[in-house]
């Protein structure tokens, strides 16, 4: 509908946008400014703080409560994210690109365990887990993190494959490349985006999980940021950790905050890469 | 959670031409393949999913309580009997219900409010874009507790617009709004693509021929793009509502899930590991799977949503 574009109307677009733009980051401002606030003013109630300080900040980097979560969560987000892109890449090239039986009941139970309760499997994991020692232990949550990643990473890549021209590799082929030269070349390059983008999801994911880091953990050997925070106590009995909780809350953001400015376009493309051509 | 989409234009569609005609050997070779580059994927989904489920099948079934093992017993379907008979377990269940329904009705018409901005607005398109995949990226715990800051007296900006004295998170209504509050905050940008994928298959020719016809905005949006988006908002719809039905992060945070805040995700967590159960914890994780299959079977049966490895654009999603 090619309206032409009056001052009035770019008025109510500019007003609907800061609409958007406000309702999506007062929630991440207030976090943060409660984590630049001192002890003496974070009751206080204002959105930004009166008096600014660092003291959170220092205060959580000083405990290992805070930096081994720190760790252990990108660590764990890390590898679970590997394996889960390698496994899946795996699994996509064959769902995009061959043929064999099976390939329906693949999809189909991959989009089960996209919608299959967490809960549902904290108690037996958490007692086989006791049980072959992989409780409180990295591998203990990067199982879990690989499998519930699973569908995403093969969604997102099946999807970006099938887009992929792979006749490409064969005109390569055909002017004289080696079958490795072809497919580090070509299919490389072209496969990239989609493996950089189901890598960022499934590292969202992971770095999100709470019900997993809370049930599967019991000390600072594995668990991660997100268990730490809710696990963490005032210095005294009469301190609230509030501000301790935000500044850990805004570190454990910025990374987020990172991957949406810079691949902004990869992650839409990933939520929404076949939606389109349904 | 998370969201994907993805286009199973079709799965069973014949494989790219190569070993159509060389049958045996070539298709032999294809699934050898095939099997090899999936069984990976395979063996971890099943070893992590059916075979953990089925342990808590018979965990469900047994008399167990983590503070006195030796008294492990067969009770056959009584815990299920305990809890069902349990005002605990329909109280967190309707709560649950209650989250669900409203919080995805509300995401629902603001997702289609935020895909039609982001679709038409005429500038600033990749800034409102970026800004709200911070909701659907940012960790539901710290969201969490950003939101209980902000309506914990004293401490917060909203909670100081009520009256003095009242905390809404200490009383079950005004807490549970502000779960469903947390809730639509964090999840409306994962239905809001999904939507906006669907809105773009809406010829814009149609639009203006119904214009040209003299059917205004809302005839518009009622008779031809909402029907034409039916299967993206049926799918969006669908994983939403199975996303929502397991609310545990927010309330976690937020409530605890106490003064009846609690979801049934919560009550399965706290008899695990509040009151070491896994007898009666197994049995609500099992009554929880089950009501989660029974949601997904009555949207693909009455809906027509699209049903999982079916044609239609499968979504895939999480908070």
């Amino acid at each position: 509908m090619a309206v032409v574009d009056t001052p009035s109307r770019k008025a109510g677009w500019s007003l609907l946008n800061i609409v958007v733009i406000v309702y999506a980051l007062v929630p991440v401002l207030w976090i943060t400014s409660l984590s630049f606030k001192t002890t003496e003013t974070v009751t206080d109630g204002n959105f930004v703080p009166r008096v600014w300080t660092l003291d959170n900040y220092g205060g959580i980097f000083a405990t290992s409560e805070f930096t081994r979560a720190l760790i252990n969560s990108i660590g764990i987000a890390l590898i679970a994210t590997t394996l889960a892109v390698v496994i899946g890449t795996m699994a996509a090239y064959a769902i995009a690109r061959l043929s064999f039986p099976g390939k329906k009941v693949l999809v189909g139970v991959s989009l089960l365990i996209a919608m299959f309760p967490q809960i549902s499997l904290v108690s037996p994991l958490f007692e086989i887990e006791r049980a072959i020692g992989l409780f409180d232990t990295w591998p203990g949550l990067i199982l879990p993190y690989i499998t519930f990643s699973l569908p995403l990473a093969i969604y997102t890549l099946s999807a970006f494959f099938r887009e992929i021209p792979w006749e490409l590799e064969k005109a390569a082929k055909m002017d004289g490349a080696t079958p490795a030269q072809a497919f580090r070349s070509v299919i490389v390059p072209l496969a990239a985006p989609g493996v950089v983008t189901s890598a960022i999801l499934v590292f969202i994911f992971c770095w999100n999980d709470f019900l997993f880091a809370i049930s599967l953990t019991s000390t600072e050997a594995s668990r991660t940021v997100p268990a730490a925070i809710a696990n963490f106590t005032g210095s005294s009995q009469f301190e609230e950790p509030t501000g301790s909780i935000a500044a850990a809350a805004v570190v454990i953001t910025i990374p987020i905050i990172l991957f949406v400015l810079f691949f902004q376009r990869r992650i839409v493309a990933g939520l929404t890469s076949g939606a389109v051509k349904g | 959670m998370t969201a994907t989409e993805a286009p199973q234009r079709s799965a069973d569609r014949p494989a790219p031409d190569t070993g159509a005609r060389r049958r045996s050997e070539g298709a032999r070779a294809e699934r050898r393949l095939a099997a090899m580059l999936c069984a990976p994927a395979v063996i971890v989904m099943v070893a992590v999913t059916a075979y953990p489920i089925g342990y808590a099948v018979w965990l469900s079934l047994l008399r167990y309580d983590l503070r006195f093992p030796d008294e492990k017993q067969f009770v056959g379907l009584g815990n299920y009997a305990a809890v069902l008979t349990d005002q605990y377990w329909w109280s967190a269940f309707l709560v649950t219900m209650a989250i669900t329904v409203i919080s995805v009705a509300i995401e629902l018409a603001l997702g289609l409010a935020l895909a039609l901005i982001m679709h038409r607005t005429i500038f600033g398109r990749g800034t409102v874009r970026t800004v709200v995949l911070i909701p659907y990226g940012i960790v539901t715990v710290a969201a969490a507790f950003s939101w209980q800051y902000a309506w914990t007296p004293d401490t917060g900006y909203l909670a100081n617009l009520l009256p003095e004295g009242t905390a809404p998170l200490t009383e079950q209504l005004p807490a549970l709004a502000i779960v469903v509050l947390a809730e639509v905050w964090k999840t409306t940008p994962f239905m809001a693509p999904l939507l906006l994928a669907g809105l773009a298959l809406v010829p814009d020719d149609l639009l203006k021929a119904a214009q040209v016809d003299g059917a205004g905005p809302w005839q518009r949006l009622t008779r031809i793009i909402l029907p034409m988006m039916k299967p993206a908002i049926l799918v969006a719809l669908l994983f939403r509502t199975l996303d929502a039905f397991r609310v545990f992060d927010n309330i976690y945070v937020l409530t605890r899930g106490n003064n009846g805040t609690g979801s049934v995700s919560i009550l399965g967590y706290n008899n695990l590991f509040g009151a070491f159960n896994l007898g009666i914890g197994s049995a609500i994780s099992i009554l929880i799977f089950i009501s989660v299959a029974l949601i997904a079977f009555l949207f693909i049966k009455l809906f027509g949503a699209a049903a999982p490895g079916s044609d239609v654009g499968a979504a895939e999603g999480r908070r």
